[in-house]
Parts: structure tokens; C-alpha cells; sequence
């Protein structure tokens, strides 16, 4: 399955590059994600646990980047495997443009699994493959767009890291 | 007045007693003291190259006793595929190796490359999976389309291969020429493309298999889930195993349903008989649902070009038929006959056309093996036949009926043989098209159109007149056309000291009725109560020899070799009675069970003749043997060529694309009728199977080889609420000329007929109403029928 969709960030491109390649980043954006390590360079080690459908797994895997345009562009592919569910793989093709007020994130998705995950959850796979795609950029642009100071707030909802990532590099 | 004993009878089915009670005894109902448990390690990628099998991570864990690897498997033989076909050019077929287990690479997404052995299931399968998280198999990219991989060598179902083509087969190759004179020269041609959607069988019970071997005689032991426990037999024994036969037994007790899919014979009953020598104790695999999907053979997935050329009033001339068949990743045992002489042979269908040719591609992919699947080419054949024809009649603004009509061959052309190779030896094919006529009151079909009209509903009918060949085979001709087995079959009738009768068959019974219907025909011979006779099948170290059940041939085949033993058993009890009544066998007259000597009011019964040859005090030995026995062996003169009209009337929801069967109208000829309970049965479960595939059944891979319908919840099988009464009649018998019981075989007719007797009534619904849609590929999804009404 393949998407392809865009969103605007209100952040310098290069915060915006530089959120991509943080770990940390990235395990508080990967819905489900249990654990992230590793270097850009080496690669990560990924521990997500999801469920499709029926089929609930915890895959361990690892994710790459490559074709990287310092700034502009890269590809993140990552391939899991959850044992008796079988395996989800796929990546993306990420660029990013200085727009009005921000940086303009697009992106292109593709996906695939195997196994029981597709014997069992195959017409649901879009539409989940979305919702991840929709909830990682959604936990993304909320990691660097939203204020400091709203994290202090008592309404916060659970498990939303609110702005932290800018503070996190002093912007 | 219903007959109610013998031939002809609706005698009702002893084996549903058992069946309905829950006191079958399928194969999980076994269970063998000591019974180890088998669990498959199997491929979640298409193609794939094994780099390590991760054996050890199951050493140590609870319970494991073995893990077999391919490697355990490599000087053994292969699964031989059943037929030779030769390519137009003459070069043999390809036969890839097919191994007991994967090695080197993974060729399907189920494709099974090791095996653990533990105690209890969960602890083999929780060893199994530690197997498959330690094993590293570097996937590579998959074979999916067949016009793909056709087109791209370089990327091969097998590396040893020069491409992914299995042969190129012409039929007839020397028509060629004239079929493309006769067609370039019509007046008319009709081109249709089509795509005979992929079939997954979903046998009710899965397939499961015990192995045991006896170590004080070397003996082996496969109870399985078998159509032909001989054919298997010597599969494992002869080709896979090197077993001697005579040291193999092979059982298979009551099975839930085949279809074709339980012919062939597989890796995994291989691998239990191996098992079960290492660890000297019994071995039982069961597969679980998801296995069968992956697992089982597949059936149809055809993507075919057929062209009919005709004049304009009609008159056929010519087809011409160019069909890519998808054997899958490696050849099921019938995979090569299926897409050629159970399908070329019959594009003559049954109408006095002068030119035929066809033209069948197989092809490797890396899906699970494409075989049989009840009714095997003859769906497919019947369905190109009769969708092309029916469009034909469309574009010229011709009558469907009277077209059929007019290229029938008629009752005074038989023997009558086809284009392509076949001989009818008899039918009427007007007959069952004027009773369907009349059964489905098509006279009234306007009226029914206008009340579906006036809820909203598009009402359209569609036609089929099919023909098949069944009862397979004459060995002789399946011999010329390439088998490397015979086709006959045999039965052993055992009359018992006080008179009743054990019969011991080839035939195997899953669904067919057997033990009901057969007991009709020896109770006719021997004039002697159905109660008292027993059918005794599916083990081969009870049964004389078989060839199994498929191609609606237990009957026409079986059940004849049968009915002469029965013929046997009278000439002997004749001998007997004739030196009981002391006179000469010429004298004896057989009737109602009763031997007279005519001309005398003295005779004796069939069970004092069966007394007689048990306690033989007085026999002249010389001349006259003890015992009533019989065996016979039958291998027919030709095929049995079953055929008959179908008519369905579908409603189409026009706001959703939805398809309703509103109705299903059969007129079969299948010769001589024993059982007509029986035969009903068989024909309602054909057409709903075959309204299945046309309308709902799909087996679906994604471009990695995935299967997408691996479950109840993508793959949709018909309920009860999908199909319709189906209204069956099979009055206008036509009896078969070459068997003496005039049978011709009613088993897989329901499914060949039906799928272009309901695409056709699709299209008749939706070009009544105004929408110009020339075809719409199966199954007729409502998502398809909207796109095509909507754009």
C-alpha cells in the first residue's frame, strides 16, 4: 500500500530535520513504540507493539535512513518482525521546504506485510497504514510546534509530549 | 410410484446416521496410543532464499522430540506431477523438483521448510514458532502475475529453470492453421477476455495426517486425509519415500470433504512417516485453518483470450482460445492435466462447431500449487465457451436459446467426435434445453422482470449448456495423452457363509454417498435386501486396488467394476446351483435372487448358494471352487459425457450492485439414475459452489505474493442465504452407451454449469436496464457491479 500526503510545520526546517533524526523523537512519535536506540548512521533498533485488526504483536526491528540530502530530504524504511504475526515492513520518502511560517513536511509512504497479519487483516491495512502514518506526523508536528508552556497545563492529555522537543534543543 | 428399494430408489444415506450423531471417525478423532504431534515451520514470504534454519532454538525446549529441515529430506525423491504434457515444439514440460520440505529456497507464503515434533501440540507449535523467529530467510522478489512472469526471466519461481513457463500446449496443434483461416475468413467475430478467478477449496475438515511405523516388521502406516489412498500410497511409496508398497499401508477413514484437494498427495505425509520411524512412535499432524488456505491446491485462476467466429444468423465456425493457467510454485500431482485435457478437450462444448484450438501457457508463481478443484478445466472450459457465446448473441441482437439450438449437435449425429479429440457417445442436448426451458417457465420471465422492476430491482436470466467428460478415464487414451497412471478401477464383492455381502471398492466416499448408493445396485443384482450389504473403502490393505474418487468417476468407474464382480458372483453361484440342482449351468435361470432350474419348480436362494460355497461337502473340486468372491476390474471404453442446460435469474440491487439469485433451474442428463435423493443432493452442492465463484469466492495475493484471503473474513464462502432453491431434473437421460449400469456421473456438473449461467444473468440484468457492459470479471462482487454500472 502506498500514500502520499503533506502537512505544515511551524518550525525552521532545520528543527524540523533534526526532530527526524532524534531518537528520542521518534520513539515518543511511533504509536506504540516501546523502545528506540542506535545512531542515524548504524541505524535504529525498534521494539513497536501494535495491533492489526485481530492480530496484536509485538515487532522488533530495525530502521534505516538513506538517500539523505542534509536539510531536504531522506528515505526512512524499517522492517519488523512479530514473530507469529508475521512481518510489516515499508518506509518513507520524507522532503522538507522552507514555506510561509514553517517548513513544508512531504511525504510518501509505503507498506507492506506478510504473514498472518495479511492473511487476516489484509483489508484493513490501508486504512491502518494511514492512521499510523496520520498519528506518527500528528505526534510529530505537536512534539515541535506546540508551546513550552502548555505542558505545565493540569489538562494535558496523557502521553502527549507537548513542545518538548524544542525545549529539549533550548528553541 | 417412487421406487422404494435397489436402483432407482431415494434410499436415504446410511453414512448421515454416524455423521449426524457425531460418531464419524475422522482422522482427529484418532488418536494412537503414544501419538506424537507434528507442527510445520512454514514461509511468511513468497520467494525466498533459506540462509540458516534455526533448528537448535527448539533444542531443550519442553516436550521437543525432533525438528526436520529440508536437509533431512535431500536423498529422497520428489512429488511427481501425474501427466507429462509436451510444449508445442515438442519439448517436455518442466518438472522442478517438489521436496518433502523447502530447501535452499522458499517458494510460497506457506511453502513449509522445517518441522518439530514434540509431545503435545502447544508445545511443538511453541517450538515451531521459536524455529521460525531463529530462522533467517532473505526474502527476494516474488512471481505474482502471470503476464509478468512470463515476460521476465530473470526473476524465477525456480532458479534451475530458464524462465517461469511450465509448457506452451496446443490443442490441436495441426488445426492451428485452419482455426486461424476459418476465423480471419468470418463474418463475425466476438472477443472476450477473461479472468477465471482463483479458488480456494475449504474442505470442511482440513487435511491431518498420522504416520506410525511398526519397528518388530518394518511396517509403516499413513492414515490421512485422502480421496485415493492407493494413488497416495504410491506416491509415498514408490516416488517420495522408497518405501516398498507392500510394507505401506495406507487408510483414509472418513474424510469432510475433498473437491480435489485431498487427491494430491503432500510434504506433510511424507514427513509424519519419516517422523514416526526416528522416534518409533505415531506422528499426527492436524492443519489449522489458516494452513489450509495457504497450503491446500488451489483451484482455476485462468486468464484467458477467447474468440468465437460466426456467421451473422449464428452458425458457429470457429474458437479460439489463448489461456495463461497458474500452476503456482510447484506442480500438484493432476496440475498439468487440469488446464489442458480436462479443459482443451472440451472447448467444442456441445455444439457441432467445425474449428477449435486452444492454446494453454502454465506458469510458475510464487503462490501455493493450482490443481483440480471440482469439475478441473471443465468449469473453466464451460465458462469461456459460454460467456462467449452469450456475448456474441448481444452484439449481433440474437437469441441466446434459439443460438443454442441451432448449433447443437443433434441425437442423430452420435458417435459424434469433437474438434478436439473427444468422441460423444450419446446425449440430447435440445432435451435438457426445452425441460429447463419449461421447469424455469422462461415464457413468464417478462412478467417476474416487470414485479422485480416495480421494487426497484434489475432482473436479468442467464444460460449455460454444458458438456463435460467425466468418469475418467479409459486408461488407453489417458495413456496416449500423456498419464503416467492407469484409470480404471475395482471392486471385490465378498459374499459372506450366510449370504450378505461385503463389497471392498477403490472408490473412496467423502461426501459421495457411497455406502448408501452401492448397496443399491448390489441389492438389485442379487435380489437380495440393501441392509445386507456392506461397502468397505479407503484402506488399502482391505480394498482389491483404486484409483480413488474425482472427475465424477466412482460411479461410472467403481461402481461398474463393481456391478461385474456382482456379475461374476451370479456366473459362480450359477456353477454351484447347478451342481446343487443337478443339472447343467445352462439350465440355471437367475432372478429376484432365486436360482431355478428351468423348467423345474426346484431352486435355491442366493443365501443357500452362499451357504453352499462355504460348506463345500459334496463339490467336484476339480471343476467346482469353495467360496462366493469376486474381484473385477474396470477401465472403460471412453469417457461419460454428462451434460445439461442451467438457467439462473438474478436480481440486481441497482442503488448497491448487489446480486441476488432469485432463482436456479437445472436439467441434467447424467444417464441412468440410482439414487435421485442422492444426485439432487450432488447438484445443489455443485451450483453453490458454483454461484460461489461467480459471485463471491475470490483467493487473492498482493504483487509480494501475501495471500490477502487467508480467512473466513476476506475469503466468502456462499451460506444459505446466498443461494436459492435449486430446482434439478434429470428426466431426459440419455443412458451411456459403454457402461452396463448406463451411468454417466452427476458430481462436479452442479459447479461446472453454473458460474456463466449466473454471470450471464448479471449481464442480462444490467444491459436490460439500459447499462452497455459487454463482461464483468468473477466473482461479481457488489463493488464491481456498481463500478461497472457507475463508471
Amino acid at each position: 500500500m502506498k500514500l502520499a500526503e503533506e502537512r505544515h510545520i511551524a518550525a525552521e526546517p532545520a528543527v524540523v530535520w533534526a526532530a527526524v533524526l532524534n531518537p528520542e523523537v521518534l520513539k515518543q512519535c511511533v504509536p506504540g513504540c516501546e523502545s528506540i536506540t542506535g545512531s542515524v548512521a548504524d541505524g535504529f533498533e525498534a521494539v513497536v507493539v501494535q495491533k492489526v485488526g485481530p492480530v496484536k504483536a509485538r515487532f522488533a526491528g530495525k530502521v534505516t535512513f538513506s538517500d539523505i540530502v542534509e536539510g531536504k530530504s531522506l528515505r526512512i524504511a524499517g522492517e519488523g518482525q512479530g514473530g507469529v504475526a508475521g512481518f510489516a515492513k515499508g518506509g518513507a520518502n520524507v522532503t522538507m521546504a522552507a514555506a510561509e511560517g514553517g517548513t513544508l513536511l512531504t511525504y510518501e509512504v509505503d507498506a507492506s506485510v506478510g504473514g498472518k497479519i495479511a492473511q487476516l487483516g489484509s483489508r484493513i491495512i490501508d486504512g491502518f497504514a494511514k492512521n499510523m502514518a496520520g498519528q506518527f506526523f500528528d505526534n510529530f508536528q505537536h512534539a515541535i510546534e506546540v508551546p513550552v508552556e502548555a505542558e505545565e497545563e493540569p489538562e494535558v492529555e496523557e502521553g502527549k509530549k507537548k513542545g518538548w522537543f524544542k525545549r529539549l534543543i533550548g528553541s | 410410484m417412487p421406487k422404494d428399494h435397489g436402483i432407482g430408489a431415494s434410499t436415504k444415506r446410511r453414512e448421515d446416521v454416524r455423521f449426524l450423531t457425531g460418531t464419524g471417525n475422522y482422522l482427529h478423532d484418532i488418536t494412537v496410543h503414544g501419538q506424537a504431534y507434528a507442527v510445520f515451520v512454514r514461509s511468511n514470504v513468497a520467494n525466498g532464499r533459506i540462509v540458516s534454519v534455526g533448528s537448535d532454538a527448539a533444542t531443550g525446549m519442553p516436550g521437543v522430540l525432533a525438528v526436520f529441515t529440508g536437509a533431512d529430506f535431500t536423498a529422497v525423491g520428489g512429488n511427481p506431477a501425474g501427466w507429462l504434457i509436451n510444449s508445442r515444439n515438442g519439448e517436455p514440460m518442466r518438472e522442478p523438483k517438489r521436496p518433502v520440505l523447502a530447501h535452499g529456497k522458499v517458494r510460497h507464503v506457506g511453502d513449509a521448510y522445517a518441522a518439530v515434533i514434540a509431545a503435545s501440540y502447544n508445545e511443538a507449535k511453541d517450538a515451531a514458532q521459536a524455529v521460525a523467529d531463529a530462522s533467517v530467510i532473505e526474502e527476494l522478489p516474488a512471481v505474482v502475475d502471470m503476464a509478468k512472469a512470463l515476460a521476465d526471466p530473470t526473476n524465477r519461481v525456480h532458479d534451475e529453470l530458464p524462465d517461469n513457463q511450465c509448457f506452451d500446449w496446443g490443442w490441436i496443434e495441426d488445426n492451428r492453421a485452419r482455426v486461424d483461416a476459418a476465423i480471419k475468413a468470418a463474418p463475425h467475430v466476438t472477443t472476450l477476455e477473461l479472468i477465471n478467478n482463483r479458488l480456494i477449496p475449504n474442505a470442511m475438515e482440513p487435511r491431518a495426517s498420522i504416520g506410525e511405523y511398526f519397528p518388530g516388521t518394518g511396517d509403516y502406516k499413513l492414515t490421512t486425509t485422502s480421496q485415493n489412498p492407493h494413488l497416495t500410497r504410491l506416491l509415498v511409496a514408490a516416488f517420495v519415500m522408497g518405501i516398498p508398497e507392500n510394507k505401506l499401508t495406507v487408510v483414509a477413514p472418513d474424510v469432510g470433504g475433498g473437491f480435489g484437494s485431498k487427491i494430491y498427495h503432500y510434504g506433510e505425509e511424507a514427513l509424519v512417516l519419516a517422523a514416526a520411524k526416528k522416534l518409533k512412535r505415531a506422528v499426527k499432524w492436524v492443519a489449522e485453518r489458516s494452513e489450509s488456505f495457504l497450503t491446500d491446491a488451489h483451484g482455476r485462476d485462468h486468464v484467458t483470450r477467447i474468440e468465437l467466429a460466426c456467421e451473422k444468423d449464428g452458425t458457429f465456425i470457429a474458437f479460439r482460445t489463448e489461456t495463461m493457467a497458474n500452476v503456482g510454485a510447484y506442480l500438484s500431482n493432476f496440475a498439468t492435466v487440469t488446464p489442458t485435457f480436462l479443459h482443451g478437450t472440451l472447448m467444442a462444448g456441445p455444439y457441432k462447431v467445425p474449428n477449435v484450438y486452444v492454446n494453454v501457457k502454465t506458469v510458475f508463481t510464487n503462490t501455493a500449487p493450482v490443481d483440480a478443484y471440482r469439475g478441473a478445466g471443465r468449469p473453466e472450459a464451460t465458462y469461456s465457451l459460454e460467456r462467449v457465446v452469450d456475448m456474441m448473441c448481444r452484439e449481433l441482437g440474437l437469441d441466446p436459446f434459439e443460438v443454442r439450438r441451432k448449433n447443437f449437435i443433434t441425437t442423430d449425429m452420435f458417435p459424434y467426435t469433437t474438434p478436439v479429440g473427444l468422441a460423444y457417445d450419446i446425449g440430447n442436448y435440445h432435451a435438457t434445453l426445452d425441460k429447463a426451458t419449461q421447469l424455469g417457465d422462461v415464457a413468464g420471465f417478462e412478467g417476474r422482470r416487470a414485479a422485480s422492476a416495480a421494487k426497484g430491482k434489475l432482473r436479468g436470466l442467464g444460460l449455460s449448456t454444458w458438456i463435460e467428460a467425466c468418469g475418467i478415464a479409459p486408461s488407453n487414451l489417458a495413456g496416449i495423452l500423456g498419464a503416467r497412471v492407469g484409470l480404471y478401477d475395482a471392486a471385490t464383492v465378498r459374499v459372506n457363509p450366510t449370504g450378505n455381502v461385503s463389497v471392498f471398492v477403490g472408490a473412496h466416499s467423502h461426501g459421495q454417498s457411497h455406502e448408501t448408493v452401492f448397496p443399491q445396485i448390489v441389492a438389485d443384482k442379487f435380489g437380495i435386501p440393501e441392509s445386507s450389504v456392506e461397502i468397505v473403502h479407503g484402506d488399502t490393505s482391505k480394498i482389491p486396488f483404486g484409483m480413488g474418487s474425482y472427475g465424477s468417476r466412482s460411479l461410472a468407474v467403481c461402481g461398474q467394476a463393481m456391478s461385474n464382480a456382482c456379475d461374476k458372483v451370479v456366473a459362480k453361484g450359477r456353477k454351484i446351483a447347478a451342481h446343487m440342482l443337478e443339472v447343467t449351468e445352462a439350465d440355471i435361470v437367475f432372478s429376484d435372487g432365486v436360482f431355478t432350474a428351468s423348467g423345474t419348480n426346484k431352486s435355491k436362494t442366493f443365501g443357500e448358494i452362499a451357504f453352499s460355497a462355504y460348506v463345500p461337502h459334496n463339490y467336484p473340486l476339480a471343476t467346482l471352487e469353495p467360496g462366493l468372491e469376486e474381484t473385477a476390474f474396470y477401465d472403460p471404453a471412453n469417457f461419460t459425457y454428462p451434460a445439461g442446460t442451467y438457467i439462473c435469474e438474478v436480481e440486481v440491487d441497482a442503488d448497491t450492485g448487489r446480486v441476488e439469485v432469485a432463482s436456479f433451474t437445472c436439467a441434467d442428463d447424467f444417464g441412468n439414475v440410482m439414487n435421485p435423493m442422492v444426485v439432487r443432493g450432488q447438484v445443489h452442492g455443485g451450483v453453490v459452489q458454483g454461484i460461489g465463484q461467480a459471485l463471491l469466492e475470490h483467493g487473492v495475493y498482493d504483487e509480494n505474493g501475501q495471500l490477502l484471503s487467508g480467512s473466513y473474513m476476506d475469503y466468502t464462502m456462499p451460506r444459505a442465504d446466498d443461494v436459492p432453491f435449486v430446482t434439478v431434473d434429470h428426466s431426459c437421460a440419455t443412458p451411456c452407451t459403454h457402461n452396463t449400469l448406463g451411468v454417466k456421473g452427476c458430481g462436479e456438473a452442479g459447479a461446472i454449469g453454473s458460474p456463466p449461467a449466473v454471470v450471464n444473468a448479471v449481464l442480462d440484468a444490467l444491459n436490460r436496464a439500459g447499462h452497455n457492459i459487454a463482461h464483468i470479471d468473477m466473482p461479481l462482487t457488489p463493488s464491481r457491479v456498481w463500478h461497472a454500472m457507475n463508471g
